[in-house]
C-alpha cells in the first residue's frame, strides 16, 4: 500500500466530461449516489447535448456531469471544478475554462493523438503546448488500462472500451476516499442478465481505484470530506423531474383520485412521463398522445370527467397547448400544466436552461386569460410545488401552470423526506342533485370556484364549452355585460388564491439598500451569492418567489422596504416586467443572462457588489 | 377470414323504455338554419337514445367547432363543446377516466378531417369505446361557405371562385385505414335508417365511426341529391345487409360482382348461386372488404349505406384498466411511503 498524503476539505467539485456515448452521466450519477449515502450535501448539474450521439470526439458531442459535495449545506453545483475528468480532447476543450486555476485535470492520454485533438479543434497538442501549465495534470492511459484489466473477459473490444467510465469513477472514488460497494451493488442489479458485463464493469472500477492508489505518478492527496451537518432526518437523492412525478402521484393519493397524465414526449420533460408510466400500481393512467395539442385536450377531457388531470411539456409544446389551455380557462376545469422550460425561441437549445416562458405562461393566449403560475426553486421543491399546483387547481377550479426548467429537471440534491402520514389531505367535492336546477357556473362565494360536476351524476346534466358563458347557467351568451362580468370573475378568482398561499419570506434584514428577488431554479445560486456577500460584512437580503400569479400578499410591503430590487433572471427580464407593471413605484434592476447555463455565483456576486 | 353464416345481433331496445325523445331535448333554442339536415340528425339521435334504458346522466356529447358541433347544447345530457378539431382528443381523456359513459363525438368534414384529422385517426386506431358522428356536408358552413376536405374537386365556393384544386378525402377510407372497428354510412333524409345505425353504434364496444350525409341548404344544397333523391335513390343507393349480395334498383334486380378486383354491375338473379356475387360481410376483419365498398361511388356505381365493418377487439380503455390491474397483481397496491422514499435513503442524525 502506498502512503499518500491525506487532506480534509469542506467541499469539492468534480466535473466528469466525455463523448455523449462515454457514460459520463452514469459515472456522475454513481458518484452522487455514493456521496449521498456517505452523508454529504450535494448539488449536481448534468449538461448534455440534444444529439444522442454527435460525431465521435467533436465539441458538440461533449456530455458532462458536475457535482459539488460538502460537509455543510450547499446550494449550487459549484462555479468551477477542483477536478476535471476528461475522457477525450473535446471534453478538455469544452470544459477547461470550468476548472479552477491549479485544479486537477485527469486525462485519458490514449485519446490525445493528433487526429483526436485536431477533431476537437485544438491547434496543437494541449498536453505539450503549455495550455495546461496552470493546472495539475494527471495523464492516465485510461483506454489501455481498461483493456488490460478486462483482457480475460469475453467481450467485444467496443464493449470493453465502454467500461472506461467505471475506470475513472474508480479513480475518483479513491481520490475522495469513497467506498465503492454501493456502485458494485448497482452494477450487479442493473446488468444481472449479463454476468460478463457485471464482471467487466466491476473489474474496471476496481482497476481505476487501484491505479489511483498505487500509481507512482504524481497523485495529489487523498481527500476526505466529512458528513454534512444537515437537518436530522431521512434523505434520498432526487431530481426535479422525479420529484414532480412523485408529487403528482402523491397529490392523487391525498385527494383519493385517479391521476390522468397526458403528454407528448419532449426534452426536457419526458422523464416525468417515464416515471409516471412506471407506477400503474398507484392507478396512474398515463396517455402518450399523438401531439401536444391532443395531450392538452385529453387532459381537459379527464378533468371534465372528474379526475385529477395533468400534462407536461416544454416551450415549443406550450405554444401548441395554449389553445387548449384557454378552453380550460373558459370551462374552469382543474388541470396542472407543467412547462419544463428550455432555451428558446422555437426549438432553441432543447437540453439547456432558460426562464423565458414566464411571460408566455402569464399572457400567451388570446383574450383575457388569467392562469395561476407557480415555480419550484430546487429539485426537491418540485414535489411540494406539484402538490401546491394540484391543491390550488382543484380548490379554485382553474388550470395551474407549473414552471420548472431544464436545470431543475435533471440536477439532483439530497431531499429530506416528509413524514408521509402527515401530508395534508387535498379536499375536494363533487356536487349531487339538489332541489333546485343545477347551475354549472354558480360560484363559491369565498373562492369563486364553480362546482365540479362529474358526468354520470344524475340530475346534473349540463353543457360547457369554449363559447362565452352566461353567469350561473353556463349557457352560451353574447350579452355584453355578462361577458365582462365573467372575465372579471375569472381574474378575481386567480387573485383570491393569494389568500391561500404562504407569505413571502425575506432572508436577511427586513429592509435596506438591496433585495435580490428571484424565482425558479436560480434560488440556489442567489442564496450562495447572498450568503458569501453577507459573510464579507455587507447588508443584503434575498427573497424568492414560488408563486408568480398571484403574487404573495405581502410582496408589495417587502419591496417598499428596500431601496433597490435586483432581479436576476435567465431571460431578458420577465419577472422584472411583472414587478414594474404591478408595483410601478419599485426601483428594480435586472441581471439577465441567456447562455443556456445556470448563473455562476461569482458573476452574481460581482453584480451585487456593483450595486452596494 | 369471413364468417357469412353468423348474423350480427340486432340491437334490442329495452322493452319498457324509461325515456321519451323529449327527455333528451335541452331547453336551448336550436339555431341551425331552417331546413338544415342537422335537425333530422338531432331528432334521430334523441329518438334512438330514448329506445335504450341507459341512464341519461351517462351520456356525454363532445363536439369541436362547426355548425354540427353546436349539437351538445341541444341534448339534455352532459355535453362539451370544445375547440376546433379536438373533440376526439377530449373524448379520449374522458373515456380513459370513465369508460362507463356513453360518449358521442360530433364532428364534421372540416372539423374532423381538416384541423382535427390527426386526432380522428388516433382515436380510431386506439379503439376507444366512443361513437363518432361524422356529419359530412362537403362544405364549411359556419365560416360561410368555403370548400372542405370532402368537397369535390372543381367546387366553386367563396374561397375557390375558379374551382377548388384539392382532391377530396373519402372519410370512410380514413376510418378503414385507421382500422376503426365499427364503420357505417347513413343519411339525414332517412331517419329510420339513421336510427338503426345509431343504435348499432351505441351497442358496439369500441370506436364507431358513422358518416352521415347531411344537406347544407345554404351553401351546398342538394349536393347528395344525385344519389339520395327520391327519383334516383333506387338505382344509386345500396342498403348493405350482412351476408347478402348488394341488391339495388327499383325492381331489386341489379347487383355487384367482383372481376379482377374491380366492381361490375350485373343483373341479379335470386335463383342463381349467390357465390357469384359480392356478398357483404361486415365481420370481415380484413380491411380490403369494406375498402372495396368505399370505392363504389357516384356516378359510376351506386353508393353503399349501412354497416361497412363491425369487428370486435379490445378497447383502449379496457386495455388501460387491465394493465393497471395486471401491475397491481404483480406489485400490489402502491405504497406512498415506498414511492416517496425510493430504493435508497440515508439518515442524518
Amino acid at each position: 500500500m502506498s502512503t499518500h498524503p491525506q487532506k480534509i476539505l469542506s467541499s469539492s467539485t468534480i466535473l466528469f466530461a466525455g463523448d455523449s456515448g462515454d457514460g459520463m452521466q452514469l459515472a456522475g450519477d454513481q458518484f452522487t449516489d455514493t456521496t449521498g449515502v456517505m452523508g454529504n450535501d450535494f448539488a449536481t448539474f448534468p449538461n448534455f447535448p440534444a444529439e444522442i450521439r454527435a460525431p465521435l470526439g467533436t465539441l458538440p458531442g461533449v456530455s458532462s456531469f458536475q457535482i459539488q459535495f460538502s460537509d455543510t449545506n450547499i446550494y449550487t453545483h459549484g462555479d468551477m471544478a477542483d477536478v476535471l475528468v476528461a475522457i477525450n480532447p473535446a471534453a478538455l476543450k469544452v470544459n477547461l475554462n470550468k476548472v479552477k486555476p491549479g485544479g486537477l485535470i485527469v486525462l485519458n492520454e490514449n485519446a490525445f493523438n493528433e487526429t483526436d485533438y485536431k477533431r476537437a479543434a485544438w491547434a496543437s497538442d494541449p498536453l505539450t503546448d503549455g495550455t495546461l501549465n496552470d493546472f495539475q495534470v494527471l495523464k492516465v492511459p485510461v483506454t489501455d488500462l481498461t483493456k488490460n484489466a478486462l483482457k480475460d473477459i469475453p467481450l467485444k473490444i467496443s464493449e470493453i472500451e465502454r467500461c472506461k467510465n467505471f475506470f475513472v469513477l474508480g479513480m475518483m472514488f479513491w481520490l475522495y476516499a469513497r467506498n465503492f460497494d454501493h456502485t458494485i451493488d448497482w452494477i450487479q442489479t442493473k446488468f444481472a442478465a449479463r454476468p460478463e458485463i457485471v464482471n467487466a464493469n466491476i473489474a474496471a472500477l476496481k482497476a481505476g481505484h487501484n491505479y489511483a492508489e498505487t500509481t507512482e505518478t504524481i497523485v495529489p492527496a487523498q481527500t476526505h470530506i466529512h458528513k454534512a451537518k444537515m437537518d436530522p432526518g431521512t434523505y434520498r437523492k432526487i431530481s426535479g423531474n422525479n420529484a414532480l412525478a412523485i408529487g403528482l402521484i402523491t397529490a392523487a393519493h391525498l385527494s383519493e383520485k385517479t391521476l390522468f397524465y397526458a403528454s407528448y414526449p419532449i426534452t426536457p420533460a419526458s422523464e416525468i412521463l417515464h416515471e409516471l408510466s412506471e407506477h400503474k400500481e398507484f392507478k396512474v393512467k398515463t396517455f402518450q398522445a399523438e401531439d401536444e395539442i391532443a395531450a392538452m385536450a385529453a387532459a381537459i377531457g379527464a378533468a371534465f370527467g372528474g379526475e385529477l388531470s395533468a400534462t407536461s411539456t416544454s416551450g415549443p409544446g406550450m405554444c401548441l397547448k395554449s389553445e387548449g389551455l384557454n378552453l380550460a380557462v373558459m370551462t374552469e376545469l382543474p388541470i396542472v400544466i407543467v412547462d419544463v422550460q428550455r432555451a428558446g425561441p422555437s426549438t432553441g437549445m432543447p437540453t439547456k436552461i432558460e426562464q423565458a416562458d414566464l411571460l408566455q405562461a402569464m399572457y400567451g393566449r388570446n383574450g383575457e386569460s388569467p392562469v395561476a403560475v407557480l415555480a419550484p426553486k430546487t429539485p426537491s421543491d418540485c414535489f411540494d410545488m406539484a402538490l401546491e399546483a394540484v391543491r390550488l387547481s382543484v380548490k379554485y377550479m382553474s388550470p395551474v401552470i407549473l414552471l420548472s426548467d431544464a436545470y431543475l429537471a435533471n440536477s439532483s440534491e439530497p431531499w429530506k423526506l416528509p413524514d408521509t402520514d402527515k401530508l395534508p389531505k387535498i379536499k375536494l367535492t363533487h356536487p349531487t342533485a339538489g332541489k333546485n336546477p343545477f347551475l354549472p357556473y354558480a360560484r363559491d362565494p369565498k373562492t369563486l370556484a364553480r362546482a365540479w360536476a362529474k358526468p354520470g351524476t344524475p340530475g346534473l346534466e349540463h353543457r360547457i364549452g369554449g363559447l362565452s358563458k352566461a353567469d350561473l347557467t353556463g349557457n352560451v351568451s353574447y350579452d355584453p355585460d355578462n361577458h365582462e362580468k365573467m372575465i372579471r370573475f375569472r381574474a378575481e378568482k386567480i387573485q383570491l388564491m393569494s389568500n391561500d398561499i404562504p407569505l413571502l419570506k425575506v432572508r436577511g434584514p427586513e429592509s435596506g439598500k438591496l433585495l435580490v428577488l428571484g424565482w425558479g431554479s436560480t434560488y440556489g445560486v442567489i442564496h450562495q451569492a447572498v450568503s458569501e456577500i453577507t459573510e464579507e460584512g455587507h447588508k443584503i437580503s434575498q427573497a424568492h418567489l414560488n408563486y408568480l400569479n398571484p403574487f404573495p400578499k405581502n410582496l408589495q410591503d417587502i419591496l417598499k422596504n428596500f431601496k433597490t430590487i435586483l432581479i436576476p433572471e435567465l431571460n431578458t427580464g420577465h419577472l422584472n416586467v411583472l414587478i414594474k407593471n404591478r408595483f410601478p413605484e419599485t426601483k428594480t434592476e435586472g441581471y439577465n443572462r441567456m447562455r443556456g447555463v445556470p448563473f455562476q455565483t461569482m458573476e452574481l456576486k460581482q453584480k451585487i457588489k456593483e450595486m452596494l | 377470414m369471413s364468417s357469412n353464416e353468423e348474423k350480427p345481433i340486432p340491437p334490442v331496445p329495452d322493452a319498457q323504455p324509461l325515456y321519451t325523445r323529449t327527455d333528451f331535448v335541452s331547453g336551448q333554442e336550436v339555431r341551425w338554419c331552417p331546413g338544415c339536415g342537422n335537425y333530422s340528425i338531432l331528432g334521430a339521435v334523441q329518438q334512438t337514445l330514448a329506445k335504450f334504458n341507459t341512464p341519461k346522466e351517462n351520456y356525454v356529447f363532445v363536439s369541436g367547432i362547426g355548425c354540427s358541433s353546436r349539437f351538445p347544447y341541444y341534448m339534455n345530457t352532459y355535453g362539451f363543446h370544445t375547440i376546433h378539431g379536438r373533440a376526439p382528443a377530449v373524448a379520449t381523456g374522458l373515456c380513459c377516466v370513465n369508460p362507463h359513459l356513453s360518449i358521442w363525438v360530433i364532428t364534421g368534414d372540416g372539423d374532423g378531417l381538416s384541423i382535427g384529422s390527426n386526432h380522428l385517426v388516433h382515436a380510431m386506431r386506439r379503439n376507444l369505446d366512443i361513437n363518432i358522428l361524422f356529419i359530412n356536408n362537403q362544405i364549411y358552413g359556419l365560416t360561410k361557405g368555403q370548400y372542405s376536405p370532402t368537397s369535390l374537386q372543381g367546387k366553386i365556393t367563396k374561397s375557390s371562385p375558379y374551382g377548388s384544386l384539392d382532391h377530396p378525402i373519402n372519410p370512410l377510407c380514413i376510418a378503414i385505414a385507421s382500422e376503426a372497428t365499427f364503420i357505417a354510412r347513413t343519411l339525414d333524409s332517412d331517419p329510420r335508417h339513421m336510427s338503426q345505425i345509431l343504435a348499432r353504434a351505441k351497442e358496439h364496444k369500441g370506436t364507431s365511426f358513422i358518416e352521415i350525409f347531411q344537406n347544407c341548404i345554404i351553401f351546398n344544397d342538394k349536393t347528395f341529391a344525385p344519389v339520395t333523391s327520391r327519383e334516383t335513390r333506387d338505382d344509386r343507393m345500396i342498403y348493405l345487409e350482412h351476408g347478402k349480395p348488394l341488391i339495388f334498383g327499383a325492381k331489386k334486380n341489379k347487383t355487384i360482382k367482383v372481376k379482377n378486383l374491380h366492381p361490375e354491375i350485373v343483373d341479379y338473379d335470386p335463383a342463381a348461386d349467390p357465390a357469384g356475387y359480392f356478398i357483404h360481410d361486415e365481420k370481415d376483419v380484413w380491411p380490403h372488404h369494406p375498402y372495396f365498398l368505399t370505392q363504389l361511388t357516384y356516378p359510376d356505381f351506386p353508393m353503399p349505406f349501412g354497416v361497412f365493418r363491425c369487428v370486435q377487439t379490445s378497447t383502449y380503455d379496457q386495455l388501460m384498466d387491465k394493465q393497471i390491474a395486471d401491475v397491481k397483481d404483480k406489485r400490489g397496491d402502491g405504497n406512498l411511503k415506498d414511492l416517496i422514499y425510493g430504493k435508497e435513503t440515508w439518515k442524518i442524525e
